[in-house]
C-alpha cells in the first residue's frame, strides 16, 4: 500500500516537474509547481515529518507560489511574449538534464541504508527540542536573513522613479535631452 | 513506521531516484527556458528535490537534524524568492521584459 502510494505520488511529483518546464504559459507552469509541491508535501506525510509538510504546505504553496502569481499577473507575461531558444539548444538541454539525472542516480543510490532508528516522528515537539537546543544559533542567523531579505526586497521593489513629473519638467528634460544629442552629434 | 516503510519495499533507493529526477527537471528547466521567472521556478524545483533527500534520509537514519536542516533551506529559499522577485520586477520596470538572452548584461 506504502509503495503504490511512493509510485503514485512520484509519478505526480515527477509530471509536474516536467510540465513546469515544458507548459508555455506561465500560470500553467505555476499550477504545476503547485502540484508538485503538494506531491512533496505527500512525501514527507509518507516519511513520517508531519509539521514540516504543514510548514511546506503553507510556505511554498501558500506563500511563495502566491508571490510568483502576483509577479506574473503584474508583469503580464503569457506565452506570446515568450520567445523559445533554438532547437538544437532545447535538444541539448533534455541531454544534459537526461544525463545529469543517470550519473547523480547512479552514484547514490549505494548511499547506505542499514542504520535504521524507527523513534523518530517529526512532530513539532521533536523538531523544536532539535531546533531550538542543538541549533539555536543557526536559527538566529535564519532570522536574521529574513530581516536582510525583506528590507532588501523593500529597497528593491520601492521606485521613485514611477512618479510622474509635471508637464512643464517633462518638457525641460526633453529639450534637455534634445540639447544634449545636439552636442553629442558636433 | 520506519519498518512498515522497510517491510513494504520502499528502501532509500527510491527517494534517491526520485529526488535526483526532480533536480534533473529543475536542472531542464534552467537550461531549456527563458524566461527568467521559469527558471526561478525551477530552482525552487532543486532546491525542493534537495529537501525530499534530506527528509528521506533523515527518517531512515533516525536523526532529527536532517528535518531541521530542511527548514533553513526553506527559509534560504523564501529570502531568494522575495529578492529575486523584487530585482526581477526592478528590471522589467526598465527593461519591459524577463528574457535572460536580453538581461545579460552581467554575463562577461
Amino acid at each position: 500500500m506504502t509503495l503504490y502510494a511512493f509510485y503514485f505520488l512520484s509519478f505526480l511529483a515527477v509530471m509536474g516537474a516536467l510540465m513546469v518546464v515544458f507548459s508555455r504559459n506561465p500560470v500553467t507552469s505555476v499550477i504545476f509547481l503547485v502540484m508538485t509541491f503538494f506531491t512533496i508535501a505527500c512525501h514527507y506525510m509518507l516519511l513520517n515529518a508531519q509539521f514540516l509538510a504543514a510548514v511546506h504546505v503553507i510556505v511554498y504553496a501558500g506563500a511563495i507560489m502566491v508571490l510568483f502569481l502576483y509577479v506574473i499577473m503584474l508583469l503580464n507575461l503569457n506565452e506570446a511574449v515568450e520567445k523559445q531558444k533554438t532547437l538544437l539548444l532545447k535538444v541539448a538541454a533534455i541531454v544534459t538534464g537526461g544525463l545529469f539525472m543517470i550519473v547523480l542516480s547512479a552514484a547514490l543510490r549505494t548511499a547506505e541504508t542499514s542504520y535504521i532508528d524507527t523513534s523518530v516522528v517529526g512532530s513539532a515537539r521533536n523538531l523544536g527540542k532539535v531546533l531550538l537546543n542543538e541549533y539555536l544559533l543557526p536559527f538566529e542567523a535564519v532570522s536574521l536573513l529574513l530581516l536582510a531579505a525583506m528590507t532588501g526586497a523593500i529597497m528593491l521593489a520601492r521606485s521613485r522613479k514611477r512618479i510622474k513629473p509635471a508637464p512643464n519638467v517633462v518638457g525641460m528634460t526633453h529639450e534637455r535631452e534634445q540639447t544634449k544629442t545636439v552636442v553629442h552629434e558636433q | 513506521m520506519n519498518s512498515s516503510l522497510m517491510q513494504n519495499g520502499l528502501a532509500l533507493e527510491h527517494y534517491v531516484v526520485l529526488s535526483m529526477a526532480l533536480f534533473a527537471a529543475g536542472v531542464l528547466g534552467v537550461l531549456f527556458r527563458r524566461n527568467a521567472l521559469i527558471i526561478f521556478m525551477c530552482i525552487e524545483l532543486m532546491l525542493n528535490a534537495v529537501n525530499l533527500l534530506m527528509v528521506a534520509f533523515a527518517t531512515f537514519h533516525g536523526d532529527m537534524a536532517g528535518q531541521v536542516f530542511v527548514f533553513f533551506i526553506m527559509a534560504v529559499a523564501a529570502a531568494e524568492v522575495a529578492v529575486g522577485l523584487a530585482i526581477l520586477t526592478v528590471l522589467y520596470n526598465k527593461l519591459k521584459t524577463t528574457d535572460i538572452d536580453i538581461l545579460n548584461k552581467l554575463k562577461w
